[in-house]
């Protein structure tokens, strides 16, 4: 089934915000943020809790007005329009369905306020009982569902509307782990099918990265990178984004000079280069990063191969998580780096105490600018 | 992934819910009755043993006295009368006990709904403002009614000389100060109950109506007023009931025509001593507002309200 989206005149049914900035009182949620959502595109806005993820879809949906800027859908200005006059659905994390409605009614609630016809309704609601795989429940009431299945009523409520964007705010944030894969995996199906552009907020980066096309990373009201999952983790723009978006080693360095088509950086006394196709910087301080499963663990240094850079160390902690075995190894400078061995069964797990070599291939480590910001992202209280 | 999923929503459904204690069990069986029993025993003598009573009251000889005595004959007679002297009493009653009730609905509702929704920090303070009539006795409120309708204060002189009103307009003792009163009287028995619903109404509720395109007033009529709703019932139930019973009103704020069924059956209680007939009226009007409230309740739906 393809529900197709509402026509658009001519125009691209992109959403585009445009400087938007909001702020209660003193405190500034979303700061000049501008972005641009591809008519059909999975988007997912990742951050920390507070970070204005959930703001800047509230404003996407009219239920914030923007203190500053424009919100644009299909050519049209929305930013002052009601929410209920904008073709924009969202599915909230609470799901917010009405307790004193029956499921079918639920689903059937946009389409009632638009005053389509019951029998028409009656066909639609069944259309998307049977998409959410909910078929039979129509008489139930919320409170007789489980949470994954109010999750699919929601999300039919929002969807049988065809509205021009589609707001996920942390849709699966309730779900147990196991649910919340399966929900995924279904929301990224539907959302193929029916080829809604999504907006999903989420703090989830494992979330974030398997569903959407497009990651934005949030920080502070601002967009830190914005890119395909791939980009932003294998090339992250900022230290907030090499650590929000799994784990890096970033090691403080500074740039020396350029050999070639390669960045040279020392840190703690020590040379590396880095492909300048790899560096966010080409002078000044500087982080150089490498994520912990780039980095590779040799007993002996003879067997470090040529091209790799490698560092001597002493493994001070060792986690066995069975898929990998987490090294900390402490480098002759001090600080502790991170490393996980794939569990490939080549060698066993080694112990604390253990003096090895690090080595990494040059183009798998990256070079950041480094201003006085924490390179930790911080984390504030929900 | 799938083997997974499968594997462990097998033992899901292997889940054995604990054992019935057995031993043990029966000694406290009891416990539930024993705490049951204060309640009862005071239900007992303060309710039912008056009910039996007034109920005989109502079936003895209508010629008694308290002189003579009174005798159980049975008379079911006096329930005839009560309704053939004293039916118009009796609708007037719930006329102006449904008139209040309503006036005390749509009074009560934009201001229930202020305090819970948009109260905010105040909102404690304005429950007191609604509860704070209570500290003062009731009687003494509608006196003070009295003097505010009356015909030399300045409501009625204000009115008169903005409208260019006669000399013949009156507040006081007419059947509008007597609905007024009950208005006055009962309506924080309205605004709490619908306080209490409206205060668990969840703002994301709302929120999503309005994102499921329905204006603000659908979003009332399809969201807000139906979760409210035992709210309302529950308001209508507590204003109906004391006013369609209420004398104190009738008998300070009105006249000889707008006499209550409480005025009567006071009357006829207090003052004639004509005990099987008072019984007989406050039987039939128990009756009838145990009827009509059954009929209302099932309407309504709202069955977790009563």
């Amino acid at each position: 089934m393809t529900v197709p989206t509402q026509p658009t005149g001519g125009h691209a049914g992109d959403l585009e915000l445009s400087a938007v900035t909001k702020r209660f009182g003193a405190f500034t949620a979303v700061d000049q943020l501008s972005l641009t959502v591809p008519e059909g595109s999975f988007f997912a806005l990742l951050g920390a809790s507070g970070c204005g993820k959930t703001t800047t879809l509230r404003m996407v949906a009219g239920l914030e007005e923007p203190t500053a800027g424009t919100v644009v859908l299909g050519g049209r200005d929305i930013t002052r329009v009601r929410p209920y006059a904008r073709p924009v659905n969202t599915v909230f994390q609470s799901y917010a369905l009405f307790p004193h409605m029956t499921i079918a009614e639920n689903v059937g609630f946009g389409l009632k306020q638009k005053r389509v016809g019951r029998k028409e309704i009656a066909d639609r609601v069944r259309e998307m009982l049977a998409l959410v795989e909910l078929t039979g429940f129509d008489h139930r009431r919320p409170a007789q569902l489980s949470g994954g299945q109010q999750q699919r009523v929601a999300l039919a409520r929002a969807l049988i509307n065809r509205p021009q964007v589609l707001l996920l705010d942390e849709p699966l944030g309730a779900l147990d782990l196991k649910l919340r894969r399966q929900m995924q995996i279904e929301l990224k199906r539907i959302q193929t099918e029916v080829g809604i552009t999504f907006v999903h907020v989420t703090h989830d980066q494992e979330e974030a990265m398997t569903m959407a096309d497009t990651v934005a990373v949030m920080n502070a009201g601002r967009i830190e990178q914005l890119g395909a999952p791939t980009e932003i983790y294998e090339f992250p723009t900022t230290a907030f984004v090499a650590n929000f978006l799994g784990q890096s080693n970033l090691l403080t360095a500074s740039v020396t000079g350029a050999n070639g088509g390669d960045v040279l950086v020392e840190a703690y006394g020590k040379r590396f280069a880095v492909p300048a196709g790899r560096c966010r910087v080409s002078d000044g301080s500087a982080y150089l990063g490498v994520r912990p499963e780039k980095l590779h663990v040799a007993v002996d240094s003879a067997t470090v191969p040529g091209s790799h850079i490698h560092v001597p160390g002493e493994i001070t902690d060792s986690s066995y998580v069975g898929v990998s075995t987490q090294y900390l190894v402490r480098a002759p400078w001090g600080e502790e780096l991170s490393v996980f061995a794939p569990n490939s069964g080549t060698e066993g797990p080694l112990q604390p105490g253990a003096h090895v070599s690090l080595h990494w291939h040059p183009s798998h480590s990256f070079l950041l600018a480094r201003d006085n910001e924490v390179a930790e992202p911080v984390l504030e209280a929900a | 992934m799938s083997t997974v999923l499968a594997t462990s929503a097998g033992s899901g459904t292997a889940y054995e819910p604990p054992p019935e204690p057995v031993a043990g069990g029966r000694r406290r069986r009891w416990l539930p009755y024993a705490l049951l029993l204060p309640g009862f025993a005071w239900l007992g003598l303060f309710f039912a043993a008056p009910m039996v009573s007034l109920f005989t009251t109502s079936l003895y000889d209508p010629s008694g006295s308290e002189e003579t005595g009174y005798q159980l004959t049975w008379a079911f007679g006096n329930y005839w009368d009560a309704l053939d002297l004293y039916h118009e009493q009796f609708l007037r009653s719930l006329l102006y006990a449904f008139i209040a009730t309503v006036a005390c609905l749509i009074l009560g509702y934009p201001l229930a709904y202020a305090i819970a929704v948009k109260g905010g920090r105040w909102k404690n303070l304005m429950l007191v403002g609604v509860i704070a009539p209570f500290f003062t006795s009731f009687l003494v409120r509608t006196l003070a009614w009295k003097t505010i309708l009356s015909d030399h204060w300045i409501v009625v002189g204000g009115l008169k000389r903005v409208f260019a009103l006669g000399d013949d307009f009156h507040l006081i003792n007419t059947e509008f100060s007597v609905i007024a009163g009950l208005t006055y009287n009962f309506l924080p028995f309205m605004v709490l109950p619908l306080y209490a619903s409206l205060e668990k109404l969840d703002p994301r509720l709302l929120e999503a109506a309005n994102d499921l395109y329905a204006t603000p007033w659908r979003t009332f009529r399809q969201v807000t007023l139906p979760l409210s709703l035992p709210g309302v019932v529950s308001g209508t139930l507590m204003t109906f009931i004391p006013a369609a019973g209420d004398y104190i009103n009738a008998e300070l704020l009105g006249n000889p025509k707008t006499t209550m069924i409480g005025n009567v059956v006071q009357s006829r209680f207090l003052t004639i001593h004509d005990y099987p007939l008072a019984a007989a009226l406050s039987f039939v009007l128990m009756a009838g507002i145990l009827i009509m409230v059954l009929i209302y309740v099932r309407r309504a739906g709202t069955d977790e309200v009563v």
